[in-house]
């Protein structure tokens, strides 16, 4: 690949594993939470991230020599505040049924501890183009676990995948697919409480196949 | 009467943590000892009870469609809201730099206490977000939103007091190594959550579906399907207070 050298590509690749913002970094965690009992709206969410930390740490990393340490979160701020304000109004104006469902954590990606934690450990150091491959390394990582989740709460939950049915047809008289077998939905993974717990055995099976990560 | 609603609701059935998981990654990374969980709990307490009452009068006089009749008839049809986001966080950032600045010059003792956490809070989600829902909740008196900061941060400072208790005694177990550390604080804090959802029935007088959920805490799987159906009625009502 003449575009992306071995390091560059090693900057988007890390992410997804090794070096995950969720599961290893443990940033992020609010929103990957709180929105992800449905498979679109997890994927909203993380295009949405995807954008604002591409943009952001782009438009960081330009203005890294010009900002006084001092006041440099509260530039970071404004400037991810500003990116969150468009992705909320073409949310509004293009989708606004799932903007209602995001509710306030489209404006909580502004204090998402994914987009400060990357500003302040790679933007402020890092020329342009190596921050945006950064971003979009960690946006994708985060999105792949909230994806991940968003997968399994909905499937388990509901019985469908992005509001299709998948297994079947639940209305009782005319069962289908695996609910005539005696299948249930699970109501209970689309409450708040399992989406910790579905990321706590994410985190389990990932450490148990990689044991360098294990903590002591 | 409202007031009193109002505290217990946002401790316990709206609580920051379990209900709504903001502030989650400040509550990860610094529940390891109880001591500096109690100083970020304070800070946090501090910091909601100061910025929420304060986004409330921008957002009341600025903001809101119409908040500016107060300059003249002709700015009656302004609607600023699409600028929250940008003004919430400004508040909250310089809010929090003010008090840092205070709190040195007159309490060195608080300082040395909750100094170290107050620039950790400008991005902690459960500040922006107190401030969020306090607009998105329609939260009608400056009184109301002074309650609602404080209470919501009581609400956090105990989930954060908890899990840091918790933690500290859990490393005398023999948790399955892959589990250690982060993965077991995700699943505890899945139990607990589960755990203050029993206490949703509280302020209602304790509707049906409430009541059966106490029960899914205690006795495990095998009950699950059954009270299935009250389950997925709390989460409609979740969802229409979400779009409300």
């Amino acid at each position: 690949m003449a575009l992306l050298s071995k390091k560059d590509t090693k900057l988007i690749t890390d992410p997804f594993a090794d070096n995950n913002p969720i599961t290893i970094q443990v940033l992020g965690i609010c929103s990957a939470l709180a929105i992800t009992a449905e498979l679109k709206a997890s994927i909203v969410m993380a295009v949405s991230v995807l954008f604002v930390l591409g943009v952001g740490n782009v438009v960081i990393s330009l203005m890294r020599n010009i900002i006084p340490s001092k006041i440099r979160i509260i530039v970071q701020l404004v400037v991810v505040a500003a990116l969150v304000i468009i992705v909320d109004q073409v949310l509004k104006a293009f989708a606004y049924e799932l903007s209602k469902t995001l509710s306030v954590f489209v404006g909580l990606i502004i204090t998402n501890c994914i987009i400060m934690g990357r500003f302040e450990a790679f933007a402020l150091g890092n020329g342009p183009w190596r921050a945006f491959l950064d971003g979009i390394g960690n946006a994708a990582g985060y999105g792949i676990i909230l994806i991940i989740v968003g997968f399994f709460r909905e499937l388990l939950g509901s019985g469908t995948l992005l509001g299709f049915p998948v297994l079947g047809n639940p209305i009782p008289g005319e069962l289908t697919g695996l609910y005539a077998l005696g299948y249930e939905n699970n109501g209970f993974m689309l409450l708040s409480p399992m989406a910790l717990i579905v990321i706590g055995i994410i985190i389990w099976i990932q450490r148990s196949r990689n044991k360098d990560l294990i903590e002591d | 009467m409202e007031h009193i609603e109002l505290f217990f609701k946002s401790i316990f059935i709206d609580n920051m943590v379990f209900a709504t998981f903001l502030g989650m990654c400040s509550y990860l990374a610094v529940s390891k000892k109880v001591a500096t969980a109690v100083g970020l709990g304070a800070a946090v307490i501090f910091v909601l009870a100061i910025t929420v009452p304060l986004n409330w009068l921008l957002d009341q006089y600025i903001l809101k469609e119409g908040a500016l009749v107060w300059l003249g008839e002709e700015y009656a049809s302004y609607d600023l809201s699409f600028l929250s986001f940008i003004m919430f966080i400004a508040t909250i950032a310089t809010m929090v730099q003010l008090v840092e600045i205070v709190v040195e010059k007159f309490s060195p003792s608080l300082y040395n206490s909750l100094g170290i956490f107050l620039p950790l809070i400008a991005v902690n989600c459960a500040i922006l977000g107190g401030s969020l829902f306090m607009q998105s909740r329609d939260i009608a008196t400056l009184g109301l939103a002074f309650n609602y900061g404080v209470s919501s941060g009581i609400g956090w400072f105990l989930a954060i007091l908890t899990i840091a208790a918790i933690r500290e005694k859990i490393r005398y177990s023999n948790v399955p190594p892959a589990l250690r550390g982060l993965g077991i604080t995700f699943i505890i804090t899945g139990l607990m959550a589960i755990g203050f959802m029993s206490f949703g029935g509280m302020l209602t007088g304790g509707d049906e579906p409430e009541v059966t959920k106490g029960t899914v805490v205690q006795e495990g799987d095998k009950e699950v399907s059954q009270v299935e159906q009250s389950v997925e009625d709390k989460q409609t009502l979740n969802i229409t207070k979400v779009n409300e």
